[in-house]
């Protein structure tokens, strides 16, 4: 991917579909996100919001930050609102009234939208088959609240609501697993992407809207507020957690998974986690934990897809250096 | 020319919204509302209603469905009851302000616990401040007329609100009335082509649902009060065109040998034509009564409400739901309130009765006018009456 860095930034849009001027934190990596996003789409999409931090530092009457016709309501709720656009815009065509042609619909929500409030929403308009694209902008946590725990939250965490302390070591659940949950619903398009491989999440927002039927996109967002990291190292943090196997780069494309990234082994997880202030107060053997869950973890979706070849092994504790990190 | 059958009310509103030609239905089933949705779902594959029908995994994603497909500029359908109205309060409470003119059939019913699936209006009142409309139906006939009129009325441009009519459960929901229907032509006439004037469209894009902050919050809840207030006239203006085109006149306070009556019973919904029979009777003894029935409970009709009891000595209320720990029952509150500030006011009643679908019957209506009565010219210990309950 790395050769056409230079090359490929000239077919991007120079429009904005998320403009400048909107209040989120120094260094956030879901605003960025979310620009990458829709600069991958043109401006035939409608976009529902859950309530989170997009929706707040873009949106304040009078202003707006969206270039696209945007609309929230509750937190809970926009792949029904989706649904109901979606739905909406069909019936409209073909009873003969005038609406634009090839309208996209995208829902937006957190991972505490996708993975805990908003999931029976998203799976009733997955199973449904509207013709949508769910994103979750993932940041592990509530932290348009104040940094509180979600079932996003990656063990050994520490959070506003599940403080490291002489008794607790934070997070003590395994993160949940939407991409696989969303897959399990037999949809034509899963992936996974994060804004450290802005060309990836491009294209794969750009195939999930092009994908006729429900399409859902998980992108890990690097959150500096929440988790206690410098602001300038928001990119290398997403790329180490690919690289370290936390979050594997995958699709699944009616049912084929497939691998982004070939890795040729991955980084210990200790170089992701250092970093990170929430994850100080880890003891070597809550570290080796994590280690094993994620090669496991890794292992399994490797498994899963059919284009990786025999020699990519996972091997977590070695070789940490030599994959690149730019 | 119209035509008159024999049908169950359900089935007559899920043919009244066909006729008003929606482009998306979205619903979740449940008792007593079923059969309104089923038989929607029936149009749609039968060919017979093109629209998308939507059959969302629950309520509250019901209305989100319903608050998306407005927004798109389609007119949108939805029915509910009960615990349904209950899960999709937080959304219920969306639409309005976003001037989304979704309407919505509620088949009144209990709200648990303990269970019930019969009528009373406990859940008609847990949406009182939400914003919409709401209109209360007593008979088949009111249910379809008022479904057709709830459309032009929402979707007026001076009004862009949501609307709600209320039907009883079961009372009404699950009984064959004979009920005339407009032709299609008729209601084409009268109910124009829905025209959204800002949809999301990637045309001209538009940002809805911005949060407000503190220096603004107050002037769009300021805006929306106004709004609704204003709504009430087109209210009236609706009925009133449905008269010319139909035949059936609708009022805000409908009023039943009221006017320069003593004793005047109130009542909301289906029971309020077993009110009418018992007064009938009354007024053939010779009893000096009258009643009057709440059609339009938001917004809610102060000027017809005191107009229409001007002569009154004794207003009895009758609610079907309680205001726990409340001052009297909801609908008596707000009457109270009506009158309080004014120079000349009846004496104000108010009993509960009807609740979780507990029969009213013809006999009990002169029983309530009495004890009524009697409560007025002497006094209770209690702020209300609980009609018929075994303590």
């Amino acid at each position: 991917m790395e050769k056409y860095a230079v090359y490929v930034p000239r077919l991007i849009k120079k429009r904005e579909n998320f403009a400048p001027g909107h209040r989120a934190c120094i260094g956030c990596g879901e605003a960025l996100a979310v620009r990458l996003a829709f600069k991958a789409l043109d401006n035939n999409v409608i976009v529902a919001n859950a309530t989170g931090c997009i929706e707040i530092i873009a949106s304040q009457l009078p202003f707006t930050t969206w270039h696209l016709p945007w609309i929230h309501t509750l937190f809970e709720n926009p792949a029904a609102v989706a649904s109901g656009i979606e739905a909406g815009y069909k019936a409209m065509k073909r009873k003969g009234m005038a609406v634009p042609e090839n309208t996209k619909v995208v829902a937006i929500g957190g991972d505490g939208a996708t993975s805990d409030i908003g999931l029976q929403a998203i799976s009733g308009a997955l199973e449904r088959g509207h013709d949508f694209t769910y994103i979750c902008f993932d940041n592990e946590a509530y932290m348009n609240t104040g940094i509180q725990r979600s079932s996003a939250t990656p063990f050994g965490a520490a959070t506003t609501t599940s403080p490291a302390g002489k008794q607790s070591f934070g997070q003590f659940t395994w993160k949940k697993n939407m991409p696989e949950i969303a897959a399990a619903h037999n949809i034509p398009y899963v992936a996974t992407a994060t804004h450290g491989y802005p060309f990836d999440l491009m294209a794969k927002v750009r195939k999930a809207v092009d994908t006729p039927g429900p399409a859902y996109v998980h992108i890990l967002s690097v959150c500096p507020t929440g988790w206690r990291s410098a602001t300038d190292t928001v990119n290398r943090q997403s790329r180490l957690a690919v690289q370290t196997g936390v979050f594997p780069l995958y699709e699944v494309e009616n049912g084929v998974y497939k691998m982004s990234i070939d890795l040729p082994r991955l980084r210990p997880v200790k170089d992701y986690l250092k970093i990170q202030g929430r994850f100080r107060h880890l003891s070597d053997d809550l570290i080796q934990q994590i280690q094993d869950r994620v090669e496991l973890e890794y292992q399994k979706i490797l498994e899963k897809a059919n284009n990786v070849t025999k020699r990519a092994k996972v091997k977590g504790k070695t070789g940490a250096a030599k994959a690149s990190a730019r | 020319m119209a035509t008159r059958v024999g049908i169950e009310v359900s089935i007559a509103i899920a043919d009244a919204v066909k006729l008003a030609n929606p482009d998306v239905v979205a619903a979740y089933p449940i008792t007593p509302q079923t059969h309104i949705v089923e038989h929607l779902a029936e149009l749609v594959a039968n060919g017979e209603l093109d629209a998308e029908y939507i059959p969302v995994e629950s309520e509250h994603s019901a209305m989100s469905a319903c608050l998306g497909s407005a927004a798109a500029g389609a007119r949108t359908f939805t029915a509910t009851a009960s615990q349904g109205l209950a899960l999709m309060n937080e959304v219920v409470y969306v639409a309005a302000p976003m001037r989304l003119p979704i309407i919505m059939a509620v088949a009144n019913r209990a709200l648990s616990a303990p269970l019930s699936i019969w009528c009373d209006h406990s859940d008609m009142m847990s949406v009182r401040d939400t914003g919409w409309i709401q209109i209360i139906a007593e008979n088949g006939q009111q249910c379809v007329d008022n479904i057709i009129c709830a459309f032009r009325i929402g979707e007026d441009k001076r009004v862009l609100l949501p609307v709600m009519v209320h039907l009883d459960g079961f009372n009404l929901t699950h009984v064959i009335e004979p009920i005339e229907f407009p032709e299609q032509s008729e209601v084409d006439k009268f109910l124009p082509p829905y025209k959204f004037p800002l949809p999301l469209n990637p045309d001209n894009p538009v940002a809805m649902g911005d949060f407000a902050p503190p220096v603004i919050f107050t002037e769009t809840k300021w805006a929306q009060e106004k709004n609704i207030q204003a709504s009430k006239k087109v209210v009236s203006e609706v009925w009133d065109k449905y008269n010319k085109a139909f035949g059936r006149q609708y009022y805000p306070v409908e009023k039943h040998h009221s006017d320069g009556a003593k004793v005047v019973l109130m009542t909301m919904g289906a029971v309020g034509e077993t009110a009418s029979v018992a007064i009938d009777e009354m007024v053939a003894d010779g009893q000096d009564v009258g009643q009057i029935r709440l059609r339009l409970w938001r917004p809610f009709p102060l000027e017809e409400l005191r107009e229409a009891v001007k002569d009154a000595e004794v207003l009895i209320v009758l609610d079907r739901a309680i205001s726990y720990g409340g001052p009297c029952g909801p609908v008596a509150s707000e009457v109270k309130a009506a009158f309080y500030d004014q120079p000349k006011r009846p004496k104000i009643v108010s009993f509960v009765g009807g609740l979780g679908g507990r029969d009213i019957t013809v006999a009990g209506f002169r029983d309530i006018v009495k004890q009524g009565t009697e409560i007025a010219r002497t006094g209770s210990k209690n702020e209300y009456e609980i009609y018929g309950v075994r303590e």
